[in-house]
């Protein structure tokens, strides 16, 4: 298959030859939300003390036979459904040879003919206008291997085998990626699926996904370029920046003239680099052959679709019923929908209202918030009952949207019911005209200069306003007030 | 097929396996008889015939996705020749 698709110019590297085109695969690594391992009954959890977590499989013992936890199938099935994906009812389970000191197998479990997930695809919102589809080649099963720690000596590594054995789901693209932007949001979509399917926590810190990020260049319409592989990038930001920089790096050696050797790296967020990982003596050379512990892995067709009766709405069918639902424009019911939780908020705040005006005050005031202060919606401090509270008392005009403001602030500091709120503080918006006539005839009668000004340049109209909205403390109804300021000046 | 000097000299190195110099040329040698002994099966065709994974026809064995294993960290440890704070400890593997 050719990429028929001609390159968009703004997606283009400027370099000093002419524009270069950047091309992305991804390898995404995602652990599998299991109670136990993928081969044995230890614990799958993350941390715990030091070689707690290991069964005697776990640390290759002689005669340990590896038994497979259907859980973590029934994951690989439903992550596989959820990436819109082929699933093969039989698939095979390989050795994948290597020497680690944090491999005590000596090898990898791992599938490698014949995955248990084929080709798929993911639909990649990149920014409010632009939708890309990203394809999938496959998705297998393998162990993780166990942890390395270099730093507790200055001569010996200390090897920790908890994670030794933990199911891994490798998630392999396409290399149908062409900029930093779309790596992001591509990793940010496929987390998103994942945390809704439920199969991996999503969580970059503990390593629960991690990215092998492959790059290459080409000048626009040529073949593909040699690629280097960037390996175990672990934040959606620090894959667009080794995206960006590995790209340049490419780009200056091919226009001096250079050619890439392909290779392992890795990127360094401290200096902004990528480098090399190793001097790599000899090719790698896995020796794969099927594990001959292991039958092949089969289930037939009623397996699959009884899973995929228990899926739940997955972001994109959600996106669109929000869309055609509450009226939402495409790009908020995307943010809205990147959370189950965030969706889940909203549509308990929407309930019998404005959905639009619910999604603004989400999506600008609580989301803006949460961001500075680092929460989680899970945490916000104002409940989706309260949102909806406060955008009852904008819509029916009890408080002005300024007041909104102020009195989303008091619950957000303090909580409580917003309505008593503005009982007990006399925070409703003054409709009664008499009042709003009585502060405009105050300041008009204090102020001859400004009126005179006023009748002249009505554009002074603003200051009078500001007037009366500092007299009423804000709760003046705005409109109210300039129509009867304008009655008053005669402007 | 035949085993040269070279590749007796990768097998090894992938193998982790300290080969001495004057062991190559012998190591060659045993090697190739094995792949001769074994060459006899080239001659069967199998075109078109999958491989054999079990010699009964069965499914393969699930267990349930429940913590039964593990919390012997001591146990796991008692044959490392170093070890330190139920870490196992081996010679530095990063530059």
């Amino acid at each position: 298959m050719t990429a028929a698709v001609s390159p968009n110019p703004a997606k283009l590297i400027k370099g000093a030859t002419g524009d270069w085109e950047v091309v992305v695969g991804m390898e995404i690594h995602a652990q599998v939300t299991s109670k136990a391992k993928l081969f044995s009954g230890a614990s799958a959890e993350y941390g715990g003390e030091p070689n707690d977590h290991v069964s005697l499989v776990d640390a290759a013992m002689p005669g340990m036979l590896p038994v497979i936890n259907e859980e973590c199938v029934k994951q690989a099935i439903r992550t596989g459904l959820g990436l819109q994906a082929q699933i093969n009812l039989r698939s095979v389970f390989d050795r994948k040879n290597y020497f680690y000191p944090d491999l005590p197998q000596g090898y990898q479990i791992s599938q490698y003919k014949h995955p248990i997930v084929g080709e798929g695809e993911v639909i990649v919102d990149v920014t409010p206008t632009e939708r890309i589809t990203v394809g999938i080649e496959r998705l297998h099963l393998e162990q993780d291997a166990g942890k390395s720690i270099h730093d507790l000596s200055a001569t010996e590594s200390h090897v920790d085998l908890n994670r030794s054995g933990v199911a891994l789901m490798e998630i392999v693209s396409k290399p149908d990626i062409r900029s930093a932007e779309e790596a992001r949001a591509y990793v940010s979509k496929l987390r998103t699926i994942l945390r809704y399917i439920g199969s991996c926590d999503g969580n970059m810190e503990q390593g629960s996904l991690r990215a092998d990020v492959n790059v290459s260049v080409r000048k626009p319409g040529a073949p593909f370029g040699t690629r280097c592989e960037i390996k175990n990038v672990n934040s959606i930001r620090f894959i667009g920046q080794a995206v960006e920089v590995e790209a340049r790096r490419q780009i200056g050696i091919l226009e001096d003239g250079g050619v890439i050797a392909q290779e392992t790296r890795l990127f360094d967020p401290g200096k902004g680099e990528t480098r090399s990982m190793r001097s790599k003596e000899e090719a790698h050379d896995y020796r794969y052959f099927p594990d001959p512990d292991l039958l092949p892995l089969e289930f037939d067709q009623a397996y699959v679709d009884a899973l995929k009766v228990e899926l739940p709405e997955l972001p994109d069918e959600k996106r669109a019923r929000f869309v055609a639902d509450y009226g939402l424009p495409p790009y908020d019911a995307g943010v809205l929908v990147a959370e189950r939780a965030s969706a889940d908020f909203f549509e308990e705040a929407a309930k019998g209202r404005d959905a639009k005006l619910v999604a603004n005050w989400v999506i600008n005031e609580l989301f803006g918030r949460l961001n500075k202060e680092g929460l989680d919606i899970t945490r916000s401090p104002v409940s989706a009952q309260a949102i909806g509270a406060i955008v009852d008392l904008i819509s029916t005009s009890v408080i002005s949207g300024k007041i909104g403001k102020d009195l989303f602030e008091i619950v957000w500091q303090e909580g409580g019911d917003p309505r008593e709120i503005v009982e007990t503080r006399g925070l409703k918006q003054v409709t009664d005209t008499g009042a709003i006539e009585k502060a405009i005839d105050e300041i008009i009668a204090a102020n001859p200069d400004k009126v005179a000004q006023a009748k002249a340049k009505p554009t002074m109209l603003g200051w009078f306003v500001g007037q009366v909205m500092k007299a009423t403390g804000g709760k003046a109804n705005p409109q109210a007030v300039n129509d009867l300021l304008k009655s008053r000046l005669g402007v | 097929m035949s085993v040269d000097q070279a590749t007796v000299r990768r097998i090894a190195h992938l193998a982790r396996i300290a080969v001495e110099d004057q062991e190559v040329e012998r190591l060659g040698a045993e090697l190739n008889a094995i792949l001769d002994f074994v060459a006899e099966l080239s001659s069967v065709d199998v075109a078109g015939v999958e491989p054999l994974t079990s010699v009964l026809p069965m499914q393969m064995k699930k267990r349930q996705d429940v913590v039964t294993d593990g919390g012997f960290a001591d146990a796991i440890l008692a044959n490392a020749p170093e070890k330190d704070d139920h870490y196992f400890v081996v010679p530095k593997v990063v530059e």
